[in-house]
């Protein structure tokens, strides 16, 4: 600090004039005709931070269909893609604007028998299921969050987990629509005109597309002006609230938005699976995703990638394990979490950083 | 810096009227009444638990008085929340820095100009061309307010890696940057170093001469002395004494409240 006020103190003259300031904001013009700075200021990207890796790393992923040795591993990425915008979602709750959610998956259920039971049992193509699904997501997510986000930290976890167990319920006993227990049968599968998207092969290209979409979203709001407020929310609800951030409503659409992109998710999961039941829903797998965010790393974008392929892939390797498998994985989480807090993209960035 | 350079002031920033916030059966703010005129700095001073915060909170609302009004400008503000109160031009600095430390340097100050942005949501998901002419000006902005406290060359670093003296430099900017009226600054010296003070008091100072009302609650005797046109001392929540820096000093109720314990202030 000392160094600063030695070294920086500028004459008064070369300050840029404040009143400008000021009378921005009473015009409210949003201009901000400030004297030119003297340091040239880097122009906002056409392409926000992290849309460009993205679309790399998704180019690469349309090989997936032509070198998989078998449909089984076609149909484990078509998964993991599924889980990526879930886990990007919950990161954006969690990771960029501080509120902690224990009923992702609830969202993520309402996604997909809202797409699932208007294909099944009103014969609705998928195509009109998918913004169905986002509509179902979001407005329950707005619906919980209008109560849920006035509390803080536990409490709001608790009230999350308490709505993801109210919704399993529901699954479980609205049979004529759900199925109830017994899942949710005779969803059919997206179709481009005559041709049916029912093969992992063929409806790969659709959650392709279609998750690299939500990845591209994601990245352009994280990096604007109503992302930065969210950010600034997980930063210091406080320190936001000073800056006119209205912290409840930024909080509710936050909310809504990551709601409407796990309804997506439910949607692209009912027609790929053609079946769907309520354990996939509960407050378990919300517990996993939560976990997958930290694993992936916290309010990191490439974190949820990460998280994602941790999450499909670990259990297939520890398959031979049978029910050892909890147990290993329980504990492999562990000690990620202990020894690496900032998860997997963190510990990327750190050897990034090590190598320069 | 005295109180006659304002005695020609145009009029009243900020009226509190007969303002209280009772804690149970604890009076923390009693019956308050005072002004900021348009363009002076005024400081509130008093022992600790004298109510300093609490009437900060009040102001910015954070905290909704018990009974009594608060008038930004000529309009009643004590009901309204917290983020409208920025709009009409409350900009405020915290005792406990609230920076983004996860955000860089620059982004803290941007986030400072959401009073004044107009992108919404859908502009935030799909990257629209007009958000990004905004944030090219805010962008503009912010780093003009970062060169004017020599944190330019900071810009792009993350805000937690600042040194402690450097992160309340970028709080008093990203406040500045919400185009504020009236900045209210909770003990902007605390924790600096002499030289860290200094310069803060040249900041706020300046800012003043530029023509900014500010409310200041500062322990630091000799930033009080210097920087205030206009002094208010507050004990247990009550009035003590309000007047110029001398005649504060002088005022036998104040020395015997709250100098008189604090000789090398």
């Amino acid at each position: 600090m000392s160094q600063t006020a030695a070294t920086e103190a500028p004459p008064a003259g070369a300050l840029p004039a404040h009143d400008d300031v000021r009378d921005d904001a009473r015009e409210g013009t949003g201009g901000t005709d400030a004297a030119p700075a003297a340091r040239p200021v880097r122009k906002p990207r056409l392409f926000a931070r992290n849309a460009v890796s993205f679309v790399v790393l998704w180019a690469l992923m349309i090989a997936v269909p032509f070198v998989a040795p078998n449909f089984y591993v076609v149909s484990l990425v078509n998964l993991f893609l599924i889980y990526v915008i879930l886990i990007a979602s919950l990161n954006l709750v969690i990771g960029f604007c501080g509120q902690i959610s224990l009923g992702h998956a609830g969202f993520f259920g309402l996604g997909a028998y809202a797409s699932g039971i208007l294909s099944a049992k009103f014969g609705l193509t998928p195509w009109l299921g998918l913004p169905a699904a986002a509509l179902a997501g979001g407005l329950g997510a707005f619906v919980i969050g209008l109560p849920a986000l006035r509390l803080h930290g536990h409490y709001l976890a608790m009230a999350t987990l308490g709505f993801n167990a109210i919704l399993v319920v529901l699954f479980n006993e609205l049979i004529p629509l759900t199925g109830g227990p017994n899942g949710l049968l005779g969803i059919e599968p997206f179709a481009l005109g005559p041709i049916a998207l029912d093969t992992d092969e063929t409806v790969f290209w659709l959650v392709w597309i279609v998750s690299l979409v939500v990845m591209i979203a994601i990245a352009n709001l994280v990096d604007s002006r109503m992302g930065r407020s969210l950010r600034a929310i997980g930063g210091s609800e406080r320190g936001a609230a000073s800056l006119g951030i209205d912290t409840y409503r930024t909080k509710l659409a936050t909310f809504a938005i990551a709601g409407a992109m796990a309804g997506i998710a439910g949607s692209l999961y009912a027609h790929v699976n053609l079946y769907v039941s309520p354990e996939t829903f509960s407050v378990f797998p919300s517990i996993m995703l939560l976990v997958m965010v930290a694993l992936g790393g916290t309010g990191r974008l490439w974190g949820p990638i990460f998280g994602a392929a941790v999450f499909i892939a670990v259990p297939q390797v520890l398959l031979d394990f049978a029910d050892l498998e909890l147990l290993l994985f329980g504990l492999a989480m562990l000690i990620v979490l202990i020894g690496f807090p900032a998860g997997i993209a963190g510990l990327a960035d750190g050897w990034r950083r090590w190598l320069k | 810096m005295s109180g006659e350079s304002i005695a020609a002031a145009t009029g009243d920033i900020l009226e509190v009227a007969g303002l209280s916030r009772n804690f149970g059966a604890i009076a923390a703010v009693a019956d308050l009444s005072f002004k900021v005129r348009e363009g002076e700095v005024k400081a509130v001073i008093g022992p600790n638990g004298a109510g300093k915060t609490t009437l900060f909170d009040m102001i910015a609302g954070v905290t909704a008085p018990s009974s009594g009004r608060i008038t930004l400008a000529g309009e009643r503000i004590e009901r309204m929340p917290a983020h409208k109160r920025v709009d009409r031009g409350i900009g405020r600095t915290f005792q406990t820095l609230q920076i983004f430390t996860e955000m860089s340097v620059l982004e803290n100050v941007v986030v400072g100009h959401y009073p004044r942005g107009h992108s919404g949501w859908v502009n935030a998901l799909l990257r629209l061309p007009s958000g990004l002419s905004e944030e090219r000006r805010e962008r503009e902005h912010a780093m003009a307010l970062l060169e004017r406290v020599g944190l330019a060359d900071r810009a792009n670093d993350r805000a937690g890696d600042l040194s402690f003296g450097d992160r309340k430099l970028l709080e008093l900017m990203r406040a500045l940057a919400t185009g504020p009226r009236l900045l209210l600054l909770d003990e902007p010296a605390a924790g600096l170093s002499h030289a860290g003070a200094e310069r803060m008091m040249e900041i706020v100072a300046e800012l003043n001469a530029d023509g900014l009302s500010v409310l200041l609650v500062e322990h630091n005797m000799r930033m009080v002395m210097n920087l205030s046109h206009d002094i208010l001392v507050i004990g247990n929540g009550r009035f003590i004494a309000e007047g110029t820096p001398d005649a504060v000093r002088t005022n036998p109720d104040v020395i015997a409240a709250y100098l008189g314990e604090d000789e090398d202030a």
